[in-house]
């Protein structure tokens, strides 16, 4: 098979966020488009965000550093307070490169069960602190675990809590939508995003909306409560995030797991990207929607890229097979 | 052979809300069954049609993962502790 370099469209301008050197280049990212997956779609056109081009290498980075500019601004974010909040991974890594560049200490709290490459990045790369939680209880564990945490010492903590904090989906408002809205000279008929925190999926709706109001927005979720897709939350079974409002919405996709790891292998060999799985698992839920509408230009988020989770060019029992397998532990 | 099953959160809806519960079965595949047959609709959760775990679920031991002993057919004996954990965590998008 043919494999051909990705499309990229760059943005005509670079939002500047701030001035330190490496998170000016949180944004602007590109934008990739499909050129193999849907081609039992033709009058569809598929683009993906490669979110993993942001410095901390995914899409979190923006939702984390507006967070941490905002508090700065507010005035709750000072020098003497450790940044503290309850993360899957990615906004972990993020908050740990922030806080390092501005000099920030970071605690994380995750379930024990996190892939070790993004713990590790988190702790030797970066340096934050890491507290784990019941691996029993995913990321539901680790909210109610940083809440505690954070009401023990208040005035230690600045706690962005990223789930309920408007920053978060205000950096997608801010900068991902308008990206995506020049990007596509304005063609863009349909959106569809992961949810985990909502974040991402409610900037993009709210801002897209505003420039063309037609503009149908969908999210992807896990299609079980117990599932795979790293970074994703499974809506009916989990906490719900405050800033997350389905009803805002045109709709919600199911993504197996397994059809996402399938996606991993696939994306790789016909696409020539090298994705994590809840990439993969936004391209299984772009095909789907892509099958239902017949026509359009559809656009969605590549959170990160293969790089931090073990689901890597399907090798997952080479992975099994080198890897350690005692049971996680929590530190709590 | 009676064994002790830690159940994962997200699974709780199907356990009457209990996040540890009692087994029979010589091995995995035994335990997996007795789950199901006390538990309806548990199994296919954890494992594919042909009885293996789902890639994304980890099986524990006493907290060695049996991918690492004898996989499904890893002896269970009287008072074992086994752990049912996604090899990740869902969160954050």
């Amino acid at each position: 098979m043919n494999v051909s370099i990705p499309e990229e469209v760059q943005t005509p301008t670079c939002p500047l966020i701030t001035d330190e050197g490496v998170l000016k280049k949180i944004g602007n990212t590109p934008l990739l488009k499909m050129q193999h997956v849907g081609r039992n779609y033709p009058d569809v056109e598929i683009y993906a965000k490669a979110e993993w081009r942001n410095a901390g290498g995914s899409v979190k980075s923006r939702p984390a550093l507006q967070m941490i500019l905002d508090g700065e601004i507010s005035g709750q974010l000072t020098k003497d307070k450790t940044i503290l909040d309850s993360t899957s991974g990615n906004t972990g890594i993020a908050y740990a490169l922030i806080g390092k560049l501005k000099g920030y200490k970071v605690k994380l709290v995750m379930a024990a069960n996190v892939c070790k490459e993004r713990k590790g990045l988190m702790a030797d790369f970066y340096g934050a602190e890491i507290v784990q939680s019941s691996p029993f209880e995913g990321s539901d564990g680790a909210i109610r675990l940083a809440k505690k945490i954070y009401n023990e010492n208040p005035d230690q903590y600045f706690m962005p809590d990223q789930y309920n904090n408007d920053s978060n989906w205000k950096a997608h408002y801010n900068t991902t939508a308008c990206e995506i809205w020049e990007q596509t000279n304005g063609r863009i008929t349909h959106f569809a995003a992961g949810i985990g925190t909502g974040g991402t999926i409610m900037g993009n709706t709210r801002r897209l909306r505003e420039f063309n109001k037609n503009i149908l927005c969908y999210a992807l979720e896990p299609a079980e409560e117990l599932h795979g897709i790293e970074g994703l939350k499974h809506m009916d079974s989990s906490i719900v995030p405050g800033i997350y409002k389905e009803d805002e919405l045109d709709g919600k996709i199911s993504v197996a797991t397994e059809d996402a790891y399938a996606m991993v292998e696939t994306l790789e060999q016909e696409e020539g990207i090298l994705v994590g799985q809840s990439s993969a698992g936004a391209m299984v839920g772009a095909l789907e929607l892509a099958s239902r509408i017949k026509k359009g230009v559809i656009v969605t988020i590549f959170p990160d890229s293969c790089d931090r989770c073990y689901v890597n060019f399907g090798k997952y029992k080479e992975y099994a097979e080198t890897h350690g397998h005692k049971i996680p532990k929590a530190d709590t | 052979m009676s064994a002790k099953v830690r159940i994962p959160t997200p699974l709780m809806k199907l356990t009457d809300n209990k996040n540890e519960v009692s087994a029979e079965g010589d091995n995995i595949a035994a335990i997996l069954n007795n789950l199901e047959s006390q538990f309806p609709g548990i199994k296919e959760r954890i494992c594919e049609e042909n009885g293996t775990p789902r890639r994304f679920i980890n099986i524990y031991l006493n907290e060695e993962d049996i991918r690492f002993l004898e996989a499904e057919n890893t002896a269970v004996k009287d008072g074992d502790e086994i752990s049912i954990i996604p090899a990740i965590a869902g969160g954050v998008a």
